[in-house]
């Protein structure tokens, strides 16, 4: 027997679900249908609803079709916000967004058959990113199950492989304990999305029901010991050119402030992942930024030097290390993380801990000898300042980086910021002058284009009184457009800036630095009018280049409440750089087009 | 622990549908090569089922153990000899 074969699983909820799926008569034994003072009568889809509405779920966002009319009928008599999507894949990452910025899990519904393959993208691009997201699935009746039935598809296992734990429900009795079961498992250890698909049979039948499980929630942590987390500081100690990095994980664990405290007591520089954004505010002296395909010089070149990378809550993916094999040549790792399966999976660190990374800090903290790390951080230092970031046009409003730092000048922090994906994300994430955790959020794992609109509705629907930014390309804002009406409909302060190259811009880029300028399909021949769209959907929209005075228009659009359509052309030939080609290691970072590669 | 190769995993898992799906989806969806499966209930607990797993993996062995252990309906795994195992038992029924 090895040692992992002993580790504990301490699900309770999840423990036994399923095991009534023979039971589901259960409601004739006892007899009278009717309500009783202990019991009354049910059916799965009010069953469902309410126990949602225990969950604490309060809006949910999706799309009724007939199998899952049952759960729609429950939800009008609900206090159960809903939030009718344009489509499916609009309902996830509204949910998304909506869990994104809160940390809670968040629910959104479909139909069988194409609703059900709608919604999986979104659910795909939850499991990259640990989202908490709960996919409610209608299904055929089970007697018709794999009859290939009018919009019968196996929902079970295309959810299989992209949830971190999915079900298809049986009776109505097993609600009982899947419901709550699910929450437990989207909370618990590293967050994830988990479906549920639920038979029209089941939605309608009728249970007897006495009391209502607990709420699921998120379990106990792993114990830390003193110990482990002591061998942790000694070898930072220990360690000449110490570098912390930093994840998601230290957001989902809501550690900032620990992390905060931690990185400057020890004194230790720390690179952020993409999905850390905000941890650090950018100004923070010990920010060294984003790490990775798109980082600053200065970043990868401080990691080629350092000797020890403490990962916190990270899971060491591609576009961050680079090649492995040359990523930090000169360093040990340290790797902390809540998911047992992440260490070791990329590399081998001389230390780990599996452990919620916020229960490590606070130990670390209490435990701590402050200390200061002068040689290393002027060397820091001298690599910052040698080799910075180049934000070539920051004060141009036609430029990448001058429209991203005009719009960062006129909100404040309390805007929440997402994107969609392509070049206009990367800048973004190396610009925007990110001061908190979950006030970013944006397709990491999977990067979905798309995600931006309809995740900014969520943001929107869960921070009401916060204004919500979406920057998004040409390419990736028309693969969720309709989602426009929706913004519309709830009224939301949301605002759309397109960085409008009228290219796939980032495929654009690649293929002019790794295709000989081979362009090839990046071009849309027939423009999109996106102010037009945005007025016919119910938004408001402006174009900044029909504006006399572009940073005015700009400032009314954004301090204007309501949804709005910015758009902001700017060159196709416009690049994000650095860029590491990939596959490629992280000290050979393209900096700027060759000469003779100028397009 | 010494790797054996192949090497032969005994699961604990509950019995109830999907739970061969998850693990087999596991299996495909990170590329794990398996070449051997053998699942019954546990004679004398229905709730449970045994799953036998012959693997190909070396290198990767613990990343496929830990990966397995994530699975929800899975309540250990342990590593096993060819002897005194499913396979070893069954042999002459694959030739
Ligand atoms: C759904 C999806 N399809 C294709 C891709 C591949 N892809 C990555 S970036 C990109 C271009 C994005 O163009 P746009 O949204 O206009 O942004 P830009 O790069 O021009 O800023 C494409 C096609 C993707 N990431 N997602």
């Amino acid at each position: 027997m090895t040692e992992l074969a002993t580790r504990p699983k301490h699900s309770t909820a999840a423990q036994s679900q399923h095991g009534h799926a023979h039971e589901q008569t259960q409601s004739e034994v006892h007899g009278d249908p009717k309500t009783t003072a202990e019991t009354r009568e049910l059916s799965g889809a009010q069953l469902l609803i309410e126990l949602l509405e225990r969950q604490g779920i309060t809006c949910i966002a999706g799309v009724p079709g007939g199998a899952n009319l049952p759960m729609y009928d429950a939800l009008s008599g609900s206090d159960i916000k809903h939030v009718l999507a344009r489509h499916e894949q609009g309902a996830g990452f509204i949910a998304q967004g909506m869990a994104r910025v809160t940390g809670k899990a968040q629910v959104c519904f479909a139909s069988s058959g194409p609703g059900a393959t709608n919604l999986i993208t979104a659910v795909a691009d939850a499991h990259l990113d640990s989202i908490p997201l709960i996919a409610i699935t209608g299904q055929v009746p089970q007697a018709m199950i794999g009859t290939d039935a009018f919009q019968e598809i196996d929902t079970f296992g295309l959810m299989l492989p992209i949830t971190k734990h999915n079900y298809l429900v049986r009776s109505a009795e097993e609600l009982l304990e899947v419901i709550p079961a699910a929450f437990e498992l989207a909370l618990s250890g590293r967050p994830g999305p988990v479906s549920i698909d639920i038979p029209k049979d089941v939605q309608n039948e009728k249970i007897e029901l006495g009391s209502m499980p607990a709420p699921g929630a998120r379990l106990p942590d792993p114990v830390v010991t003193e110990h482990e987390v002591d061998d942790m500081l000694s070898r930072i100690t220990a360690a000449k050119q110490p570098v912390l990095m930093i994840g998601g994980g230290i957001v989902y664990a809501d550690a900032t402030e620990l992390l905060r405290y931690f990185a400057e007591q020890m004194d230790v520089p720390a690179v952020q992942t993409f999905m850390g954004l905000g941890v650090l505010p950018s100004d923070h002296p010990l920010s060294l930024g984003m790490l990775g395909m798109h980082g600053a010089p200065f970043t990868n070149l401080v990691l080629e030097e350092c000797d020890l990378l403490v990962g916190l809550g990270v899971r060491f993916d591609d576009r961050a290390t680079g090649k492995v094999a040359a990523f930090c040549p000169n360093a040990e790792f340290i790797h902390v993380d809540i998911d047992n399966s992440e260490i070791g999976k990329v590399l081998q660190p001389v230390q780990s801990i599996v452990a919620d990374v916020g229960n490590v800090l606070e130990i670390a903290n209490r435990r701590l000898q402050p200390q200061s790390n002068e040689q290393w951080q002027q060397r820091v230092a001298q690599l910052k300042s040698d080799h910075p970031l180049q934000l070539d046009g920051s004060d141009e409003i036609f430029r990448p980086y001058g429209a991203i730092a005009a719009v960062a000048e006129l909100v404040d922090s309390s805007a929440n910021i997402t994107t969609d994906v392509g070049q206009h994300q990367m800048w973004v994430a190396q610009a925007y002058p990110f001061e908190r955790p979950r006030q970013w959020i944006s397709s990491g794992g999977l990067g979905t284009m798309g995600f931006g609109l309809p995740a900014a509705i969520g943001m929107a629907l869960a921070a009401p009184n916060q204004k919500t930014i979406c920057f998004s390309g040409d390419g990736s804002l028309m693969m969720n457009i309709q989602e426009f009406a929706t913004a519309a409909e709830h009224n939301l302060d949301l605002k759309v800036i397109i960085l409008n190259n009228n290219h796939l811009g980032l495929v654009r880029q690649q293929q002019t630095l790794f295709y000989n300028k081979n362009l090839s399909a990046v071009k849309f021949e027939q423009r999109t009018d996106f102010p037009a769209a945005a007025i016919a959907m119910g938004m408001a929209g402006i174009d900044l280049s029909e504006c006399e005075n572009p940073r005015e228009a700009l400032k009314q659009a954004l301090n204007e409440p309501g949804p709005c359509l910015i758009n902001i052309p700017i060159a196709e030939t416009e690049m994000v750089f650095p860029m590491v080609a990939p596959g490629g290691a992280n000290k050979d970072m393209i900096v700027s087009e060759t000469p003779e590669a100028a397009t | 622990m010494s790797v054996t190769n192949p090497a032969i995993l005994k699961l604990t898992v509950k019995n109830h549908p999907g739970v061969l799906s998850h693990v087999c989806g596991l299996f495909a969806r990170r590329a794990y090569n398996l070449e051997g499966v053998m699942v019954r209930p546990v004679r004398d607990d229905k709730k449970l089922s045994r799953m036998w797993l012959l693997v190909n993996e070396e290198d990767r062995l613990m990343q496929l153990i830990k990966q397995t252990e994530k699975l929800v309906d899975v309540i250990s795994v342990e590593q096993h000899s060819m002897a005194g195992s499913a396979f070893e038992a069954t042999q002459e029924y694959f030739v």
